[in-house]
């Protein structure tokens, strides 16, 4: 289990509705929310958040681009300097027939490399555990932890009474 | 409120259900001891495997001289039923993938199955060129790879090559997507388990939190691979199709080949998995997420390319005559009338008459109909590709080396292993997996569960709901919505109250403006002040 030395204090609520306006309140009152957990991708959260649109497609048509060049110029290497050999009458080059392998190398390799810096990126993996602050977050509950390490008891009864205001069904502090 | 009742769409989650409902719907089978009919099929899949084995093991032992192939017929049983397998496979990506770029709901209940299915299709299916290589441990050689033989590379000009290609990929795309799509789902598992079992899960979850940026760049990653997906499925069977087309043999050599072969692969993936799901919902329990809507949508798309697999097959006999070529024509003749016109006619049959019966709208979402109709296709689809591939071989150019094949008992136990490997595959899978997409399904919650949508809602306001739609189930759904009214009306206030909160949102949003519930909230605020 991976140890940040964190202290959170976090709140349950019990409706993705009822999360989006209670974050809108929450950025209103400058409180700086550490993270947002979610059972399901909720929709119009991440404008809410005011979070970039992901690069992933672009990562993705980078590997992509790989697969292409190192497909087609492995197939014209090898049947033009490495071994040529013709095979029914004709070219060495012969690029159309070399079309399908290059379309399924380049998505090969763009879904290969998109998924493994999807997981590199978010930090998960086999064998990585996370700390986790509710069970119920995977279920239904939707969850805005902050992070209370370095704050005094007045912020984080300000911030407790921010989420209880916001209509949280549950309160709670917890060290990860 | 007549915004909140759709008077087009259906529900699709039935049961009013809330969302840790759902978790505990999807999630119970997992963590129940199985029941007798699971085991009776996990039994009866073993058996298969069993017999199969053996049957593997001669086709290893003593080579592929076991088979009743001869040089006639090169190819037999063996690359049937990797094209049959291959072709069921189509219809988990086409739903995961194309039905995620056109944003059909209803895929969400039926992809998680129909993409284990796909895996497992296509590993039966890789299995097949396997073993008809004749020394399997010699597999690797079909790769690229620096050898000490040259090095000699294979030949990259050949379809029988680009389908290793093809195959592999399709193999490890589907296998990242439908993984992808699990981890947040075992996660959900993983919170509810203890001990042993926790741990096997929080593996499997690979530590997902359920962080808004990962949800955000989950979302983005699925809907890039479906991008990918989309070409890759069509490419897949195109290229199993070049196998044939791209030969001069009469009866193969035809330009429609690659249309035709993928819509035969959507169909008899679509034929799979109804009958897959058909049982899967009824011993899981699971009518309320694989409804009649589902297994309706899926019955058209199964009479959509059923049409499509028929006009191809008159399309092919029709050019076979208008070419003016003998030979192609012989075949076609040859293929109708010839010895193996019993094949023929199970596949026209099965896979062009039987399908017509889903114009009715009562057969479409007659349960017992989908089911009986959905073997036939089966049937009728492995039909296909023997027609296709024994038919244009077994008379070939030199008539005092035309033959006649039939399978020996180790080719039909090599077809029954795969038939095992699957079955285990895909119940050991129903077990420990959420065979429903739980996220998927919960974020498609408000706009298509019963409580929102459809004549259960329309009841209670009074609204509109499609009228003569549901016209041979109105008397059921008179009799649920009472039964439920209370509970409905319930549901309706909230709904009206959260249709306020995102009204709010959005003023506050645009304008900053506040409305009556954050006033309230700002003078609770000032008061804390002046108390402080």
């Amino acid at each position: 289990m991976r140890v940040l030395n964190k202290k959170v204090l976090f709140g349950l609520y019990d409706d993705e509705e009822i999360l989006k306006s209670a974050i809108t309140k929450i950025q209103h009152e400058d409180a700086e929310i550490m993270e947002v957990f979610t059972p399901f991708p909720v929709h119009g959260l991440e404008h809410v958040l005011g979070f970039n649109e992901s690069r992933i497609h672009i990562a993705g048509f980078a590997y992509g681009l790989f697969g292409t060049c190192t497909a087609f110029g492995f197939m014209s290497w090898v049947f033009t300097q490495d071994w040529p050999i013709i095979f029914g009458g004709k070219p060495y080059f012969s690029a159309p027939s070399f079309i399908p392998i290059t379309f399924e190398f380049t998505v090969l390799m763009a879904a290969v490399g998109m998924v493994i810096t999807f997981y590199l990126i978010c930090g998960l993996g086999p064998g990585v555990t996370n700390p986790y602050l509710h069970p119920r977050i995977t279920d239904d509950k939707f969850c805005v932890a902050f992070d209370v390490t370095d704050s005094s008891s007045e912020e984080v009864n300000a911030l407790s009474d921010l989420l209880a205001r916001t209509n949280a069904e549950e309160i709670q502090t917890k060290e990860i | 409120m007549s915004g909140v009742v759709s008077n087009v769409r259906p529900p699709l989650v039935t049961g009013s259900k809330t969302y840790h409902q759902i978790t505990e719907d999807i999630c119970s089978p997992t963590e129940q001891l199985p029941g007798k009919g699971w085991v009776m099929l996990l039994l009866g899949a073993l058996g298969l495997l069993g017999f199969g084995a053996i049957s593997v093991f001669f086709t290893v032992w003593y080579g592929i001289g076991t088979w009743y192939l001869n040089r006639t017929v090169a190819w037999g049983w063996d690359i049937t039923n990797f094209v049959w397998w291959v072709g069921i496979g189509h219809a988990g990506t086409l739903i995961s993938a194309i039905l995620l770029l056109f944003r059909q709901k209803w895929r969400t209940g039926v992809n998680r199955a129909a993409e284990a299915m796909t895996i497992f299709a296509v590993i039966c299916a890789a299995f097949f060129p396997g073993i008809h290589m004749g020394r399997i441990w010699m597999a690797f050689f079909v790769f690229p790879y620096p050898n000490t033989r040259g090095p000699l590379w294979v030949n990259f000009n050949s379809p029988l090559l680009w389908d290793v290609f093809a195959i592999s990929t399709y193999f490890t795309v589907s296998l990242l997507f439908w993984y992808t799509g699990l981890v947040p789902d075992f996660a959900t598992i993983r919170d509810r388990a203890k001990g042993f079992r926790k741990k096997v899960y929080n593996f499997l979850s690979f530590g997902w939190t359920g962080s808004a940026k990962h949800w955000q760049r989950w979302e983005s990653l699925a809907l890039i691979l479906a991008g990918l997906a989309t070409p890759l499925v069509l490419s897949v069977h195109t290229i199993v199709s070049f196998d044939f087309a791209t030969s001069v043999i009469p009866g193969w050599h035809t330009t429609i080949f690659p249309p035709y072969f993928v819509a035969g692969a959507v169909f008899s993936g679509f034929a799979m998995v109804q009958t897959l799901m058909i049982i899967t919902r009824k011993v899981l329990n699971l009518e309320d997420y694989i409804t009649i809507e589902h297994i309706e949508s899926m019955n058209k798309v199964i009479v959509l390319t059923g049409s499509i697999v028929g006009v191809a097959y008159l399309t092919e006999l029709f050019i076979a005559w208008y070419s003016g070529y003998i030979y192609e024509q012989f075949a076609f003749y040859n293929r109708a009338l010839g010895p193996y016109w019993w094949a023929y006619a199970t596949m026209m049959t099965c896979n062009v008459i039987t399908p017509q019966f889903f114009w009715s709208r009562k057969l479409r979402r007659s349960i017992v109909v989908t089911f009986v109709l959905s073997l036939i296709v089966n049937v009728g689809m492995w039909f296909e590709r023997f027609v296709i591939i024994v038919t244009s071989l077994h008379r070939d150019f030199l008539p005092s080396s035309w033959s006649y094949y039939s399978p020996s008992w180790v080719e039909v136990g090599d077809y029954l292993f795969t038939f095992g490997v699957f079955g285990v595959a895909y119940l050991v899978f129903i077990r420990v997996a959420p065979v429903v997409a739980i996220a998927e399904i919960k974020s498609i919650l408000k706009t298509s569960g019963d409580q929102y949508v459809g004549p259960k809602i329309a009841e209670v306001t009074g609204a509109n709901y499609a009228e003569g739609h549901h016209d041979e189930e109105h008397e059921d759904h008179h009799h649920e919505a009472t039964a439920v009214n209370v509970e409905t009306k319930a549901s309706v206030e909230e709904f009206k109250k959260e249709f306020e909160y995102k009204e709010t949102t959005d003023a506050v949003e645009e304008d900053n403006s506040k409305d009556e519930s954050t006033d309230n909230e700002d003078s609770t605020e000032e008061d804390n002040n002046k108390e402080e």
